[in-house]
């Protein structure tokens, strides 16, 4: 048990057990999952569905707070990647023409690319903080959203392109797929490799990493385009599941969101030491906590204490402080029985 | 130096980000007696910005309202700040325009500047939202939509479309962003007309923000929490058609096994309703250019205008959406 406590993921899985447990209270049929229409249908599949935006987001997010940095211009990235890809698809002749959305996609993202481009270089080879570099983009970004959109919003009505953020493959949701695939390949690109080694040794000391022989300023370059990536497949998800463009709401603070599940997961905002598994169980906390407050009933002025409240519960578990005061308590317990037997 | 030269080049990229447009061109001074010619009219006019297809419908229609009138127009866009709006009201002011109309971004704040153009002998006149001020002489008239009425429209729409049952009705509401007047409004006006009858009941009231992707993920859940409700009542089209989303990807038929009332009538909205997805719509008309120029013709020949002024407004059945869609604006 003490094991087991003592892992960092602990908490925020027992935090992620509880929510789900509440849910399961004030409504008994939550984790009912039936098959309709031939794909799954129920809540827990809507968490995993709407959470999966954030979740891809998030884990190139892993990846740039591991090499000491972060990076605010995802929701923009969002933004603009899905501004792209509907203009594209309302321009076309056939709008619901397979390829059509695949050119719109591909566009998207190799723009999304270009930004990544952009902020790696400011980062690693102005040597720009990161925070201050990629603010930039955040607020620039939703500006060249609102240029591409005219200020509109663009309804889509694409049948291939409404698959990404709606559609099912195998019973599974797509998006879902999506999520699944950019994690288990960040997963193989940086635990089965040295990649992840060199990630973290950047994060730890840039320096000493450099004369150990690491280039750093690829890496970084590298990192950054990652997370844009990310971001522009995650823009383009939300811009389907909602079927429109909407350069001022699409990824709306998405980076706070994806930041708390990186820390939610135990990845440290100082870098080095990251946690692939925990992002994603922090992902999982975050969304399930928004379905809470609607299941439950939370009415809307209390939801951002009720939020607050239990991210700051996480947050207070998983101190160092706690962990050590559990310990000793733990400790002295087991003293008191050894006495207590001797005696 | 590699660090210096990088800063720089953020920090004027920032500036660039962060910079509203500014007013061009200087003006006549205007504050001299008499009736006057609407050409010799110069109005200056602080508009939020562009962040909704419902506003930029708004801009252009005072922009053309004015044009027809031959009424000369200074247009500046805050971009959803209020420092901004400020600005541009003060350089209107010492322009020395004939009439200052704004939108403010937010209710408060706004005295200090309200009372420069007071003193200057400047008129004001405030369209579709309101400021929260003390002084209510700051402001010669209020132009803009009832939200609370909107709403109870909406309420009137639902007590007739279900006068002849019995059964309880469960409804859903999708709140807008929460503390925003139009959402308080709508939901008040709402709450008021279904009181009434006891066999109306609100079982669900979330916020979906005024979008899409909210209105459709806080659907989503309260469907599946609450699967018998008949009505869901939206703040905003954009909700709604979020909802008709979740409604479907649940496998019912949205306008058919749960009713849906919205409130705007934007475009999209209107041909989800002629496609039988919406059941009624509240219309909150962007359209307030013609009256606008009415009021500041009335200003300046010195005539007494009305502290509150309501929207023209209408509502849309499914029938009437068909009708209208071909000449919608918006």
């Amino acid at each position: 048990m003490r094991r087991l406590m003592a892992h960092r993921l602990f908490w925020p899985v027992a935090m992620l057990a509880v929510l789900l447990l509440i849910n399961l209270i004030a409504f008994p049929g939550f984790f009912s999952v039936q098959i309709r229409d031939g794909h799954l249908f129920g809540s827990l599949i809507d968490i995993l569905r709407n959470g999966s935006p954030t979740l891809m987001i998030a884990i190139g997010m892993t990846l740039v707070i591991a090499t000491r940095g972060i990076d605010l211009s995802v929701g923009a990235i969002c933004a603009i990647s899905g501004a792209v890809a509907c203009s594209i698809i309302l321009g076309s002749s056939d709008p619901g023409n397979p390829g059509t959305v695949a050119v719109a996609v591909i566009a998207a993202i190799a723009i999304s690319l270009v930004l990544g481009v952009w902020n790696g270089f400011l980062v690693s080879v102005l040597g720009i903080q990161p925070i201050i570099a990629t603010l930039i983009l955040m607020t620039a970004g939703r500006g060249v959203a609102m240029l591409i959109t005219e200020g509109q919003i663009l309804t889509v009505n694409s049948p291939p392109f409404k698959v990404l953020g709606s559609g099912f493959f195998a019973g599974l949701p797509v998006s879902v797929l999506i999520a699944a695939a950019l994690f288990l390949f960040a997963v193989v690109l940086t635990r089965r490799t040295a990649l992840g080694l060199m990630i973290e040794a950047v994060g730890i000391n840039p320096e000493a990493s450099r004369l150990a022989g690491v280039r750093s300023r690829g890496l970084l370059i590298s990192v950054y385009v990652f997370t844009a990536f990310c971001a522009a497949i995650a823009g383009l998800v939300l811009t389907s599941n909602q079927t429109a463009a909407d350069a001022n709401n699409t990824g709306l603070f998405i980076e706070l969101d994806a930041i708390l599940a990186v820390v939610i997961g135990g990845t440290s905002l100082a870098g080095g030491r990251y946690s692939l598994f925990g992002t994603l169980i922090g992902a999982l906390v975050i969304q399930t906590l928004v379905t809470t407050v609607y299941t439950v009933g939370i009415p809307p002025i209390a939801t951002m204490v009720f939020k607050a409240a239990v991210v700051t519960a996480v947050c207070l578990l998983q101190s160092p402080r706690t962990t050590e005061l559990i310990d000793s308590w733990h400790r002295r317990a087991q003293l008191r029985r050894t006495l207590e037997a001797s005696a | 130096m590699k660090k210096t030269f990088g800063a720089a080049v953020a920090i004027g990229a920032m500036m660039l980000a962060l910079t509203g447009c500014a007013q061009g061109g200087g003006g006549g001074g205007g504050t001299e007696e008499g009736p006057k010619d609407p050409s010799e009219i110069v109005v200056g006019f602080a508009q939020v910005g562009a962040e909704s297809g419902w506003r930029t419908a708004n801009t252009k229609d005072i922009q053309a309202a004015f044009e027809e009138a031959g009424i000369e127009l200074k247009f500046s866009d805050a971009q959803q700040k209020q420092e901004n709006q400020i600005k541009a009201i003060r350089s209107y002011i010492q322009q020395g325009v004939d009439v200052i109309s704004f939108s403010p971004v937010v209710e408060t704040g706004w005295d200090a500047v309200l009372k420069e153009a007071k003193d200057a002998g400047i008129p004001v006149v405030l369209t579709d939202r309101a400021v929260d001020s003390q002084d209510e002489s700051l402001y010669v008239s209020f132009l803009g939509s009832d939200f609370v009425e909107e709403g109870k429209k909406a309420g009137e729409w639902l007590v007739e479309e279900y006068a002849d049952s019995t059964d309880p009705v469960n409804i859903i509401q999708l709140e807008g962003t929460t503390g925003a007047a139009p959402a308080i409004d709508r939901a008040e006006g709402f709450a008021e007309v279904i009181a009434d009858d006891e066999k109306f009941e609100v079982v669900a009231s979330q916020t979906g923000d005024f979008t899409r992707a909210g209105g459709k993920q806080v659907t989503e859940a309260l469907l599946k929490s609450n699967p018998d409700v008949d009505v869901i009542y939206a703040h905003n089209d954009d909700m709604g058609l979020g909802a008709i989303e979740a409604i479907e990807a649940a496998g019912m038929k949205p306008g058919e096994d749960i009713k849906i009332i919205t409130v705007d009538a934007v475009k999209d909205g209107m041909q989800a309703l002629a496609d039988g997805k919406i059941n009624f719509i509240v219309e909150c008309s962007p359209l307030l250019g013609k009256q606008l120029v009415d009021i500041v013709k009335k200003v300046v020949a010195g005539e007494e205008v009305e502290k509150r002024i309501i929207t023209e407004e209408t509502t849309f059945t499914q029938e009437e959406a068909v009708e209208a869609l071909p000449d919608r604006q918006y």
